[in-house]
């Protein structure tokens, strides 16, 4: 059995035995993205498990470990661990944990010295956490983020963006009900099957995989009626992860509605653009800013191709995103590039695309209290309702005691405006 | 015909329009959450003497409608819109509305761009909000209406949030001031608020319509919203229907059905019971009386007072809602007891009992007397008793007396929350509530009373029910919502009377005292408290924690009956106890003033009573009583610190004004900015200190009502400087701060960093002034002239870089003066306390919780309290960095950590943490300020501030930390 090493601080080591031995635990957000994030580390040879375990006991396990102030996504996803690692399922002398870090100015950046401390109280020390950043915060000797898993990443996420982002299309408006699931299904068990065979990861097979999955979508049957078109932005974790907004989306489509939820590739064009815009706000290092900025072209080809596709395969029948330059360009006057906590300036940019493109009625979603969106999500509504006189946004709070028949009800009077409008424009 | 209902949280609207539109029926009744039972009799009537055989059509309204209308299959229009349908209709030159009801507060703007505004999930200022603060006052809301119409004085309220109203209205009630000013000034809370949270900087003028329930029943509520909007809105005779008749005019379109239908539907709606529910309290009546039996083993020695003969001592435990006084003998023995309702003035319920105990026992000799609670400065003065003694003390000895080493004990009041551990015979940690983790007794009390139950009997129901409802633990806002869906879901009276005190009993334990397991607390337990009264609480407060704990026969009287004992060890010759003369001829007289001797303005009330004894309430220092400064102020950094930045003065120079809003980072940053701007040639103007007035000038502008005080402080400051004139404004952006060298990074948290942003976007006024909000990095110095070059160009055109150099270097060298200025001071304050004797208290939290508005003063009161209030960057370049288990990232928070870490072998010092209501990022760094401490054995203390303050929650912290200290 693996020995338990510890770093110079005390800091339990995710060590190479490990890696042979122990099964890493990862927490749910978006389902299609992390089904194919969790084949790539298999493919890798990380044991890893996605955690599917959902319902009430989370949120309990979440209160009791996680100071109640603290937002509501640590609760959930510590109440996430927390619940499976009490379960029984797993042998918690070989398990470990992993979780995000993005090493932002938010609490966020904090989750995994909350997990720690849950971990303390719930007397399982022995237990070791993985970060996951591409900001060099933690390493570990049985964990290494290559460049090469980085790649594999990235291709997932284009996968999960493009399956979700056709599968929001076209389900609204399918003839056979479940037809477009039915898809994103095949195409996620076939994904995996080339992960597993060590493919799929090339821009080449990119594209190639791209162009059948639009090429799939566009031949399902559909029939386009006037909908009310709902985008959903907020707080990255509370907009994606169903049981931390109440599931939003199925709501939205009971009642009528077709809804966007911006991809995950402009979140990390972000990430990784703020980097430079550190540098070209307060002076830095040229060398990191030339690195910085490959990482930064390679991404946006990814996403060039992805728009490219979806336009040339799409047949004119899906909305294409906006690509990152063209939502950096529509906030400039509005808020600030150096707004990067959180979702930063982007959430308010997603706003701005999503009202351009026809999504003017919007589910700002935060947790209760986020403070990034104090400034870039609820501070911005005004100035968005300026220069989009269309858009209609409800803000939404989430947490473990707001109760869905509130939240649904503001939903639901922006829905009764935006029903409105659509029958005015017909 | 068509019908609209509007099913709301407490009340059942309805409307039968007839084909010409106007309405044929109207009804209106409180459904006390029977929702489908009331509909289904509204509709039978109907039927039967309205429509007698005609057809109709009908369409739900509401927010408790929404969930009826889906499960029984009834068409559904949201309540807002259907206001507005009814506007349009009936008022269609109305300009805006303003609609409360039960739970929501709404303002629809109609003209010039339609804009519906909903409150959020944290909002008072509603109907039950009103109905809270009524029944606190003894009052039902109309005869609190009719009180209002006499008032004299508004007090500032705050009813953002019920439990922060309370804790403003409660320290005003037991200080005195009379119940008609407070009436009054809670209607012009909920006016402030409702305004402000909704509006957000849009204008409300034109045509007004009031609606809803509490605008219409209550004609003062009506007043305060006129002087508020300095208009005078309509409220239209149909003024309660407006969402009732939208939903019946939306009963012509193609959502509408048809009524026997909808009969039929709701005959068919049966209880789903789909609610989250826990194992019953108890399985059997057996298991009860056993129960009972153990409980019924706790009994305090009692003597019969007849009989007794000897000296006896008095103790009086004057709480938020009730008054408590014990008598005991030289023995021990309780002799005689009292409990009662206070009713909101302590004073003539005491008087009451004294003359009472005198009259039949004239002989009787009351050697000496203690009072603690809420009340006890003012009882101590109006009847001369001989001391007074924080709560948690009078607890812990009374607590002693049932189980010696006792090693926690939880006290669950009406209004308050204590609980406190013991180490070593002495307090340790004591934990209070704060906002958002209110549940307390009162909040049972209320809910029983809106069920249409006494307390007692309500909580009996809930011993045996089959499935307590989880209903989670937060705020009384959200357990209201909860409570309706459970209720929806098919929960019984009996599975919500249980469920209710699961989430009080959860919401102490994971919210307050935040344990992670049972264990935590220790397991030798004194519970006590009114409402440990209740079985059910103390039931589920024994499963929870896994422990048999102590529920002494007098829970209620604990505080009363540790006064008693405290009176008895420090019985001196005589008491200063009034007579029974005095008693019979007593006075007592309330005034209410302004203290004008320094910037707090404390609202004082004078209580006058006969024989020269007086008592003032609401002041914050000594200086109103004793009518000069203490000379304490010299070992106060926090105004030292205020003093020393508000010596930065306009220069007057060649490139104009600027102004700086004074709040969040420039307490911090001012000698910096100052000094760079007036080294070019400005004049540096800063806005007025915060106060109530400039707060309030700037809220119609705050967009997130959630974000902290400090930063919607800013708004007022930005609209203060405009109206000063200056038309150019330096607020900048900064994600970083300075590196000090002792975290893991340098951010500013969000909030700070960002808070230009939102003012730029939402402040009307700045049209056409020079809003400067750029990024700026002053953490690299290299980079910052040439940086600042740039962005200072497009507003004042290119300033030579070596200007801006020598600018620069003299700003950073300021900079640094300044800070080794204060932690100079700092080093000598401290050094006088300890030849003083004196403790020395690190008063932590962020730079701008020097601004006096909003920290309250608490500085001064610690003062007041006799120790020596240092802030702590006077001691965090003391420490090396050191390693934390969070990830220490922000550059005020690492010098929280370092504080904490070098008072560890201070004896004399001991760290108090301000916490604005709000901050995310103090989520985190209490819980590590906490660990730090206590690795070296310190008593962590955490004050809570808002935009309103309750500083009598303070002084019981800052008394048990002291009282903790001395033992």
């Amino acid at each position: 059995m693996a020995e338990l090493k510890f770093n110079k601080n005390g800091r339990l080591l995710f060590t190479k035995e490990m890696k042979r031995e122990y099964t890493i635990l990862c927490p749910m957000m978006l389902p299609i993205h992390f089904e194919l994030f969790v084949n790539v580390f298999r493919n890798c040879g990380y044991k890893v498990e996605l955690l599917t375990n959902d319902g009430p006991n989370i949120v309990q396990e979440g209160l009791k470990y996680v100071h109640n102030d603290t937002c509501y996504p640590a609760l959930l996803v510590i109440g996430q661990f927390m619940d499976a690692l009490h379960s029984g399922k797993y042998d918690l002398d070989r398990t470990a944990l992993i979780i995000t870090q993005t090493g932002g100015g938010c609490r966020a950046s904090n989750y995994i010295h909350l997990l720690r401390k849950a971990l303390h109280k719930a007397g399982m020390d022995h237990i070791p956490v993985i970060s996951l950043n591409l900001s060099g915060l933690e390493s570990n000797p049985g964990f290494h983020l290559s460049l090469s898993i980085i790649r594999k990443m990235a291709a997932a996420m284009v996968y999960g963006d493009m399956l979700m982002l056709l599968h929001n299309q076209t389900k609204p408006y399918e003839t056979t009900s479940g037809s477009s699931q039915a898809l994103v299904d095949t195409w996620t068990q076939r994904l995996s099957q080339q992960f597993n065979e060590n493919k799929g990861m090339t821009l080449k097979e990119e594209e190639q995989n791209l162009r059948e999955i639009v090429r799939d979508f566009a031949k399902l049957s559909i029939h386009k009626t006037r909908k009310v078109k709902v985008g959903i932005v907020g707080e990255i974790y509370v907009k994606y992860a169903a049981f931390a907004n109440n599931h939003l989306e199925d709501f939205l489509a009971e009642q009528g509605c077709e809804v966007n939820v911006p991809g995950l590739m402009n979140f990390l064009l972000f990430k990784v653009d703020n980097r430079l815009e550190d540098i070209r706000l307060y002076g830095g290092s040229r060398i990191k800013f030339a690195v910085v900025q490959k990482l930064f072209a390679y991404l946006t080809k990814i996403q060039d191709l992805f728009c490219h596709i979806l336009e040339t395969e799409g047949n004119g029948k899906f909305e294409i995103p906006g690509s990152y330059a063209h939502i950096k360009k529509l906030v400039r006057g509005v808020i600030g590039y150096g707004n990067k906590m959180g979702e930063g300036w982007l959430l308010t940019a997603e706003m701005l695309e999503l009202a351009e493109s026809g999504y003017e009625n919007i589910v700002c979603a935060q947790p209760f209290g986020c403070l990034p969106n104090h400034i870039c999500g609820k501070g911005m509504v005004h100035k968005i309702k300026a220069v989009n006189p269309k858009s209609n946004i409800v803000p939404i709070d989430y947490d473990p005691s707001a109760t869905k028949v509130n939240q649904e009800n503001r939903i639901k009077l922006m829905l009764a405006v935006a029903r409105e409008n659509l029958a005015q424009s017909e | 015909m068509r019908i609209g209902l509007d099913v709301g949280s407490t009340t059942i609207k309805c409307v039968v329009l007839g084909d010409d539109g106007q309405i044929v029926y109207q009804a209106y009744e409180r459904h006390f959450s029977q929702i489908t039972q009331k509909i289904t009799e509204f509709l039978q009537k109907i039927q039967k003497d309205i429509l007698k055989g005609e057809t109709a059509q009908l369409t739900v309204s509401g927010s408790a409608g929404m969930g009826i209308a889906q499960t029984c299959n009834l068409p559904f229009v949201q309540e807002v819109y259907a206001t507005r349908i009814a506007t349009s209709k009936r008022i269609p030159d109305t300009d805006v509305i303003i609609e409360l009801g039960g739970e929501d507060a709404k303002i629809l703007f109609l003209s010039g761009g339609l804009e519906v505004r909903m409150n959020g999930s944290c909002a008072g200022g509603t109907g039950a909000f009103i109905d809270q603060m009524a029944t606190l006052l003894h009052f039902s809301p109309d005869e609190m209406n009719e009180q209002a119409k006499q008032y004299e004085k508004i007090y500032t309220i705050a009813s953002r949030c019920g439990v922060f109203a309370k804790s403003d209205i409660q320290p005003l009630l037991n200080q005195g001031a009379r119940k008609s000013d407070i009436s009054a000034s809670i209607f012009a809370a909920v006016a402030n608020q409702t305004i402000a949270g909704l509006a957000q900087g849009r204008k409300i003028s034109g045509k007004v319509l009031y609606l809803g329930g509490p605008l219409t029943f209550l004609s003062e509520l009506r007043k305060a919203f006129d002087i508020a909007l300095q208009t005078t809105g309509l409220c239209p005779d149909e003024s309660l229907y407006f969402v009732a008749i939208g939903a019946a005019l939306c009963s012509e379109n193609e959502f509408s059905i048809d009524l026997d239908e909808a009969l039929r539907n709701i005959a068919g709606y049966g209880s789903k019971a789909a609610f989250l529910h826990i194992p019953p309290l108890f399985e059997s009546q057996e298991e009860y009386e056993k129960f009972q039996a153990r409980h019924a083993a706790s009994k305090a020695p009692t003597g019969d007072l007849s009989t007794y003969k000897g000296p006896v001592f008095l103790g009086i435990d004057a709480g938020s809602t009730t008054v408590k006084a014990v008598l005991i003998g030289e023995d021990g023995c309780i002799l005689d007891s009292v409990y009662r309702s206070n009713s909101g003035n302590p004073v003539p319920i005491v008087r009451e009992y004294l003359l009472d105990l005198l009259g039949k026992y004239p002989h009787l000799a009351i050697a000496s007397s203690a009072v603690t609670g809420y009340g006890e400065e003012l009882l101590k003065n109006a009847f001369g008793i001989d001391f007074g003694l924080v709560e948690t003390m009078a607890h812990f000895t009374a607590a002693k007396r049932f189980l010696p080493d006792v090693d926690f004990v939880i006290d669950i009041g009406g209004q308050d929350m204590k609980c406190f551990k013991i180490r070593n015979g002495a307090i340790d940690n004591i934990f209070l509530n704060e906002a958002c983790s209110s549940g307390c007794g009162s909040f049972l009390q209320t809910f029983a009373n809106t069920l249409g139950y006494d307390i007692a009997e309500f909580a009996k129901l809930g011993l045996f029910a089959k499935r307590p409802v989880d209903l989670g633990s937060r705020c009384t806002v959200f357990m209201n919502s909860s409570v309706k869906q459970a209720q929806k879901d098919g929960a019984t009276t009996e599975d919500i009377s249980a469920g209710l005190s699961v989430s009080v009993v959860k919401n102490a334990i994971y919210k307050v005292i935040r344990a992670a397991s049972p264990e935590e607390l220790g397991r030798r337990i004194v519970v006590q408290g009114g409402t440990f009264l209740n079985d059910a609480v103390l039931r589920v407060f024994e499963q929870e924690m896994g422990v048999e704990v102590i529920r002494p026969d007098i829970s209620g009287l604990m505080g009363a009956y540790g006064a008693a004992i405290y009176a008895k060890e420090r019985a001196g010759a005589s008491s200063s106890l009034i007579s029974l003369d005095e008693l019979k001829n007593f006075k007592h007289e309330v005034k209410v003033t302004s203290c004008g001797l320094c910037s707090n303005h404390c609202r004082l009330t004078v209580n006058i009573f006969g024989g020269n004894r007086r008592f003032i309430g609401g002041n914050r220092c000594e200086k109103p009583v004793t009518r000069r400064s203490g000379n304490d102020s010299q070992l106060d950094m926090y105004t030292y610190k205020l003093e020393k930045l508000l010596s930065y003065t306009p220069v007057p120079g060649t490139r104009g004004k600027i102004g700086f809003p004074m709040g969040l980072n420039f307490y911090e940053l001012l000698p910096f900015w100052h000094t760079f701007f007036t080294k070019l040639g400005f004049e540096v103007i800063l806005s007025p200190l915060s106060s109530r007035e400039l707060y309030i000038q700037g809220q119609s502008t705050i967009p997130s009502d959630t974000v902290c005080f400090p930063a919607k402080l800013m708004h007022g400051h930005v609209l203060a400087l405009l109206q000063k004139g200056v038309d150019t404004i330096f607020y900048p952006c900064m994600s970083y701060n300075f590196d000090e060298g002792l975290g893991d990074n340098h951010y500013n948290c969000p909030v700070v960093a960002y808070y230009p942003e939102v003012i730029a976007a939402n402040t009307p006024d700045l049209k056409g002034k020079t809003f400067i909000h750029e990024y700026v990095g002053i953490h690299r110095r290299k980079d910052f002239p040439g940086k600042i070059q740039a962005i200072l160009e497009p507003y004042f055109g290119t300033i030579p870089l070596s200007e801006i150099r020598h600018a620069s270097d003299a700003a950073y060298g300021e900079y640094e003066a300044y800070l080794s200025g204060i932690r100079a001071k700092g080093d000598q304050m401290i050094q006088q306390a300890r030849q003083e004797g004196k403790p020395i208290i690190v008063l932590s939290g962020r730079p701008y919780h020097l601004d006096p508005e909003i920290n309250h003063g608490i500085n001064k009161l610690i003062t007041s309290l006799g120790a020596a209030v240092i802030s702590e960057d006077v001691l965090s370049h003391k420490v090396q960095r050191f390693r934390t288990t969070v990830l220490n990232q922000w550059t005020y928070h690492a010098r929280l950590y370092a504080a904490a870490k070098y008072i560890g072998n201070q004896p004399d010092m001991n760290l108090v943490q301000l916490v604005s209501f709000g901050c995310g990022v103090d989520a985190i760094t209490t819980d590590e300020v906490r660990s730090i401490l206590e690795q070296n054995g310190k008593i962590y203390t955490q004050i809570k501030i808002d935009e309103i303050t309750n500083l009598g929650a303070v002084k019981i912290r800052l008394r048990s930390l002291f009282a903790a200290l001395e033992q």
